[in-house]
């Protein structure tokens, strides 16, 4: 194996293990924390796949708000209660063993996917040439102007709703 | 140089997991954690084939991506918060009341 590889090799042990102990911790705050973990390992792989802007937008946005905002509802709530009860749903062997299923449908369907031969105008030497950022830029505000607008106008309604919804009732 | 197929079998797995828990776990926080882990696996595989296919697209798309998932966290959370004050169980198997 080369180098990459066992780069790669690393990350991918590392990520499922991280993945798995997310679904099976008891404690939320245990689940939150391992999730910070994957969150900074996918960080690292896109900094592999030459996306230094997603990169840092995964650092800053899940890690940073999402994770947090996680962590903030976990102890408003008090669920000291919770965690001596069973974790798992009743049915949780048919779930298993559709996440089992999908996971072979997945890997047998994809495992020897390969590239198309029609390649983009966004090589690494092209990309390297401008900075991640300005591509993505570029990109953003000419070819997908229309989705962005509509992207913050979604933040939007998301910023409403929840002040509506976690509001206390005045009447 | 690392094989794209290796990129798509890991988000796959991480897919997978992140099945297993939205479907078998209680608490409907560990649940939402599920669906961030399913987002993040599928961005996983869009920044792959944009690295390969050398076009910007996919990155463009785990950009949104992230926009919906930040929207869809606070919105669920808050969800949660406000079901919580009337019903305090997060155990989705309890959770069987939509009137507050």
């Amino acid at each position: 194996m080369t180098t990459p590889q066992l780069f790669f090799a690393y990350f991918a042990v590392a990520m499922t293990a991280l993945s798995l102990l997310i679904v099976t911790r008891k404690n939320p705050v245990h689940s939150v924390l391992c999730m910070l973990g994957l969150f900074i390992h996918i960080a690292g792989l896109y900094l592999f796949l030459n996306a230094e802007f997603l990169a840092a937008i995964q650092i800053i946005v899940y890690a940073g708000a999402i994770l947090v905002l996680f962590l903030f509802v976990i102890m408003m709530l008090n669920l000291r209660k919770e965690e001596t009860v069973k974790k798992y749903q009743a049915q949780w062997p048919v779930s298993a063993g559709i996440g089992i299923i999908l996971a072979a449908f997945l890997v047998l369907i994809l495992g020897n996917i390969t590239v198309l031969p029609a390649l983009g105008e966004y090589s690494i030497e092209a990309i390297k040439s401008e900075g991640s950022m300005m591509t993505v830029g570029k990109v953003l505000y000419t070819e997908f102007l229309l989705p962005f607008e509509i992207a913050s106008i979604v933040l939007l309604v998301a910023i409403i709703g929840a002040v509506v919804l976690a509001k206390k009732r005045t009447e | 140089m690392v094989p794209l197929s290796w990129y798509i079998v890991l988000s796959a797995v991480m897919f997978s997991i992140g099945v297993f828990g939205f479907l078998a776990r209680r608490n409907l926080l560990i649940i939402f954690i599920s669906i961030e882990l399913m987002l993040n696996s599928v961005n996983i595989s869009l920044v792959a084939f944009s690295h390969y296919l050398q076009s910007m697209r996919g990155q463009i798309l785990v950009f949104f991506v992230i926009t919906v998932a930040a929207a869809e966290a606070a919105i669920g959370l808050a969800i949660l918060i406000a079901y919580y004050k009337n019903n305090p169980t997060i155990k989705v198997d309890e959770i069987n009341l939509l009137k507050g």
